[in-house]
């Protein structure tokens, strides 16, 4: 038991700097560090596929990381400023959200004009649905013509049948 | 009736013709290769020691005059060692190749080129990362084609070898040397 204990102990230890990776920066206030901890989480590791660069461990984040705080309290840029320098460095793979352009226009539309295709679709079945249903009553009374027609055939099936 | 069927089995067709597309189009895209932000920009202004030479400042300028390769790499890049005999094949073919020494210990970098020969015209020291993050360097080995006046005209992710440089490099390149 105690040694379950003492390496669950252990194990938590060794987790611990494993959530998240911890810089030391120091901020005047605390709606600094906040902005900054947004910013850090709103870009992407360009390294990593699917990492922000405030939980990566590498190397590249790291910096990033470093410049993002330079960018902050030395030059005193704006946050899209920011995001903007990175941009310009490491393009649009950084910006977890991509603008919208003429590379994306499919991206951010392509949903909806498949949607409105669908509707369109099931509303054009709906309404062919209901016309039909008219018409199908009135399918059921044959013609003169038809009437004798369905008589011919019926009498050769029965000629056939009785040879 | 038969009309809007043909209409329903030719959209069905559509979708599985994009959706292969899509797939044979995902294979060949490989989504750690990120294009350069720079492409067609120009190489970005720097002013840091040279390798070997921390008294002696080197500025675009001295990439400028032909068209040339500009190769990210350190001593701690295992892919750099690597694609390195490579380059020594390619600089002794003409082909200039600046180096920018990336994060690195300074000593251990003239170690290497003395070890694995020097392919570099001259090597620009980047110990912090600094020129490299204007660069949109996310790793190492990463290798620019500038044009003569320090146009970035392409980016190469990963070790150059003779395939790389043969379908993807030298195009470009050979189109940069015709007037």
């Amino acid at each position: 038991m105690k040694k379950a204990l003492l390496t669950l102990v252990c194990g938590l230890w060794l987790a611990a700097p494993a959530l998240a990776a911890i810089d030391t920066h120091e901020f005047d206030t605390q709606a600094e560090r906040d902005r900054y901890r947004k910013l850090t989480e709103e870009l992407r590791c360009p390294k990593c596929q699917n990492q922000n660069i405030a939980d990566s461990d590498a190397p590249i984040s790291l910096d990033l990381r470093e410049e993002t705080y330079r960018l902050m309290t030395e030059e005193g840029l704006s946050d899209d400023q920011i995001v903007e320098f990175l941009v310009e460095r490491y393009g649009d793979f950084v910006r977890y959200k991509p603008p919208v352009d003429k590379r994306t226009l499919v991206l951010w539309y392509g949903p909806f004009t498949l949607l409105g295709l669908g509707m369109l679709m099931l509303a054009l079945i709906i309404v062919r649905r209901r016309k039909g249903g008219d018409s199908d009553a009135a399918g059921q009374q044959l013609s003169g013509d038809e009437q004798q027609r369905l008589n011919e055939l019926l009498n050769q099936t029965r000629e056939s049948a009785d040879k | 009736m038969a009309k809007g069927r043909l209409l329903a089995v030719l959209a069905v067709l559509a979708g599985v013709a994009g959706f292969a597309w899509m797939s044979i189009y995902g294979l060949h895209n490989d989504p750690r290769e990120l294009p350069s932000a720079l492409l067609d920009k120009p190489f970005p202004e720097f002013s840091q020691p040279m390798l070997g030479e921390p008294e002696r400042l080197l500025t675009r300028k001295d990439l400028l005059g032909k068209p040339a390769l500009v190769n990210v790499w350190a001593t701690w890049c295992p892919t750099c060692r690597a694609e390195h005999a490579y380059f020594n094949k390619l600089a002794a073919s003409g082909v200039p190749i600046y180096g920018i020494n990336y994060k690195d210990d300074e000593a251990k970098a003239k170690k290497w080129l003395h070890d694995l020969k020097d392919p570099y015209v001259l090597n620009i020291s980047d110990p912090r990362g600094a020129l490299g993050m204007n660069l949109g360097v996310y790793g190492a080995p990463e290798t620019f084609i500038i044009d003569s006046e320090g146009v970035i005209r392409f980016k190469y992710v990963g070790a150059v070898d003779d395939w790389v440089w043969k379908e993807k490099m030298a195009p470009v390149y050979e189109g940069l040397l015709k007037p």
